[in-house]
């Protein structure tokens, strides 16, 4: 297996501005991916609404767009471009929305617009909860108990089996937007309904907290010769229940044993071949019971994410540049590590140092949200 | 206290002592595992030699007492960046210093593991002492010299058990596996997959072996160097034609100068949990873990008789092969894992089926 022959023109949807679910570690991702199949001879076409990142430099893409990233302006550029693939998978949260949307809405289709990365299935599969916790019973892995609720009646009948404290979480939104955890009944009303209608389909799924648990995320990659590998794993200072976004987070993780490491390594390569992700960089997390060892799957995000930008960081495994070229054929075997240069990019990187990430908190906002 | 781990080419490192105190003498190597020390410290390949390990933090999650590779700790000595007294995790029973006194393993902590491995590195795998209770240097690097090295050593003796012993009691398949020094995880592995284990010593001979009426083989992992073993090459070269073979790491040279080829001694060795390897035939790689020193050269097989199978992605050395008429295979890494990845753990479902082949032509 080898570059792809069939594809010549790629759309690679970008970062957008720099709020929650589309940040800089986008611009990052995205312009790595840009460069790197331009370098292989691809036309690239690249969408993205904000002008002041790396990647809307002109000699970055072949031809750049400075639009919204909506579906409606990303199906003008497909119908003007008629690329023959979308790369979702580098420009976050927002960019793979975006191209459910399109596929939904029969565009991709229309013009014959193939995904590579992650296929619409494979989005699907990791997004909608309901999907995932399937997908992650039927490979034999623990998930925190949950039901899924589409009105408030359902959401009371599920809170009384499961107990509190509880999450809840919408599906389809920003990043953790509208996700909450309710202690009782009377803050659940209110957070359950806030839930249902922040959510694009109106649908919260509620769950067992696992608040105070450890947790961990896996940065893996696949390829079409279904080769897996490890990058990274990152271990939250923080437990479960505070955003990985404002967690102190350490990599490699450092208080797991070899045998529930590789249990953890055994479920993240079971998850990716499940979700089918069939190329490129996914982000999987679990909690683990600080007592009972009790290891569950949180979540997985089918692209690259903000802990792929710290593992690539962390490693010097560059994710994104390995992701675009995976999308296009090649397979891990093939490409040379960018380190070494001698040996491939079929490994695991092995470090010698370990990386703290200390999030800087705005003192000023925390104080505003407190008071009000 | 004060520890020192001297070179025999002059080269000091100056630390603390966080295990046992003493004298120990071995060749340093270092290991890339990010997890797994209890594992590294039990395996009886480890006989004879120092293991500094690359990563820095070691101790986080203390030790336990179902993660052990064999009855007890087999390093000469245990060289780390920064030993972490707290440990954190459920399983955990006991501190890492505390198991290494328990042991009699001398540790050293508070050295430049870096710089440690980079040495190793430049000038290859080299003959140390580690003690805590010398502290000149002038006569510790003396003794370095002194030291007797790894090359035409027989380690083997040193780690194995002493009588055959029954590993689990029921299963479809017999297999006897020949210790020579070898690592639980493999007959706990050989057992889940529905398999009767009984382990033997080394030094057993192939009437021995034959008299336990086995289905199949399996040649164990074990220190030092491959070429001071004539004894088991022998037993394996009598065992060749009449039953199916698997050979891990030790196991896997042994079969080799059977075949009639030759060992080498690397320069730093292979030893970590993130070696890739390719599976010639399927074009697939596995994250494999490796532990030697020792390699089987690749030019010194019959290439009529012997198919390679795995090479290394790193540096195309051997990593596995198979006979090409006798069902007979032998990996130079560790499908076993513990520590490190399960990506090979296939070849021994490629072991039962060879030996559930060969019953059927029974």
């Amino acid at each position: 297996m080898s570059k792809r022959k069939d594809i010549k023109k790629i759309l690679i949807i970008g970062s957008g501005p720099i709020v929650i679910g589309q940040a800089c570690e986008f611009d990052y991702s995205g312009t790595q991916a840009c460069k790197v199949l331009k370098q292989e001879g691809f036309e690239v076409v690249l969408i993205n609404s904000n002008p002041a990142t790396i990647m809307t430099d002109p000699q970055v893409a072949s031809r750049t767009y400075i639009e919204p990233i909506t579906p409606d302006m990303v199906a003008k550029v497909i119908e003007k471009e008629r690329p023959d693939a979308l790369l979702p998978t580098l420009g976050g949260q927002t960019a793979l929305n975006t191209t459910v949307a399109l596929a939904e809405n029969g565009i991709l289709k229309k013009y014959k617009v193939e995904t590579i990365g992650a296929n619409i299935k494979a989005i699907k599969k990791a997004e909608d909860r309901e999907l995932f916790k399937k997908a992650m019973e039927k490979i034999g892995l623990d998930l925190p108990r949950s039901g899924q609720a589409y009105s408030l009646k359902e959401a009371f009948s599920i809170a009384k089996k499961i107990g509190f404290p509880l999450i809840i979480r919408p599906s389809f939104t920003l990043a953790g937007t509208g996700g909450s955890i309710a202690y009782n009944m009377e803050e659940f009303a209110g957070l359950a309904s806030k839930g249902l209608e922040s959510s694009m389909i109106s649908e919260i799924l509620i769950e067992e907290s696992v608040i105070g648990w450890k947790e961990f995320e896996l940065e893996v990659m696949r390829d079409l010769k279904d080769n897996v590998v490890i990058i990274c794993s990152i271990e939250n200072f923080d437990p479960m229940g505070i955003h990985t976004g404002d967690s102190i987070t350490v990599a490699p993780a450092q208080t797991l044993t070899d045998k529930e490491y590789q249990k953890m390594r055994d479920a993240a390569c079971a998850c990716i071949r499940e979700i089918g992700v069939e190329t490129g960089g996914s982000n999987i997390q679990f909690a683990v019971h600080p007592e009972t060892g009790r290891m569950v799957v949180i979540e997985m995000n089918p692209r690259v994410s903000r802990s792929s930008a710290l593992a690539s960081k962390a490693t010097g495994f560059p994710i994104a540049k390995i992701a675009a070229k995976l999308a296009v054929g090649f397979t891990l075997d093939e490409i040379s590590n960018d380190i070494t240069r001698e040996t491939p990019a079929c490994f695991e990187p092995a470090i010698d140092y370990c990386v703290v990430k200390i999030p800087r908190l705005h003192l000023k906002n925390s104080l505003r949200q407190a008071r009000s | 206290m004060e520890a020192i781990l001297a070179f025999e080419d002059g080269k000091i490192f100056k630390g603390r002592s966080f295990g046992a105190s003493g004298e120990r003498y071995g060749e340093v190597v270092f290991n890339t595992s990010m997890s797994g020390y209890q594992e590294i410290l039990t395996d009886p390949s480890y006989k004879g030699q120092i293991v500094t390990m690359t990563y820095p933090l070691i101790g986080n999650y203390g030790v336990n007492p179902e993660d052990a590779e064999s009855r007890r700790p087999f390093v000469e000595g245990f060289v780390v960046r920064e030993y972490s007294k707290i440990s954190s995790n459920w399983r955990a029973r006991q501190s890492l210093g505390e198991y290494l006194k328990d042991n009699g393993i001398v540790g050293i902590e508070g050295v430049d593991t870096r710089a440690i491995t980079l040495h190793i590195r430049q000038a290859g795998a080299m003959k140390a002492v580690l003690s805590t209770i010398d502290p000149d240097e002038e006569s510790l690097v003396k003794k370095a010299k002194g030291s007797e090295g790894l090359i035409g050593r027989d380690l083997v003796r040193e780690v194995i058990c002493q009588k055959a012993y029954e590993w689990s009691a029921s299963g479809k398949y017999k297999v006897v596996a020949v210790d020579c020094g070898i690592k639980f995880n493999m007959l706990r592995i050989l057992e889940q997959n529905g398999c009767r284990v009984t382990v033997v010593p080394a030094t057993a001979t192939s009437g021995e072996i034959l008299a336990l009426k086995p289905d199949g083989l399996l040649l164990s992992n074990g220190p030092g160097d491959p070429a001071a073993l004539p004894y088991v090459v022998r037993t394996t070269r009598e065992l060749l034609a009449k039953l199916p073979i698997f050979g891990i790491c030790l196991g896997h040279q042994m079969l080799g100068q059977a075949f009639g080829g030759k060992t080498f001694k690397l320069k730093f060795g292979h030893h970590g949990a993130n070696q890739p390897v390719k599976d010639i035939k399927t074009g697939k790689v596995a994250i494999s873990v490796q532990n030697h020193g020792f390699c089987v050269d690749i030019n010194t097989l019959d290439k009529k008789q012997i198919e390679i199978t795995h090479v290394n992605l790193n540096d195309n050395t051997l990593e596995g092969m198979r006979h090409k008429k006798l069902p007979v295979f032998s990996v130079q890494f560790h499908p076993e894992a513990s520590p490190g990845p399960h990506d090979a753990n296939y070849l021994f479902r490629e072991f039962i089926k060879l030996m559930a082949k060969s019953k059927n032509k029974k």
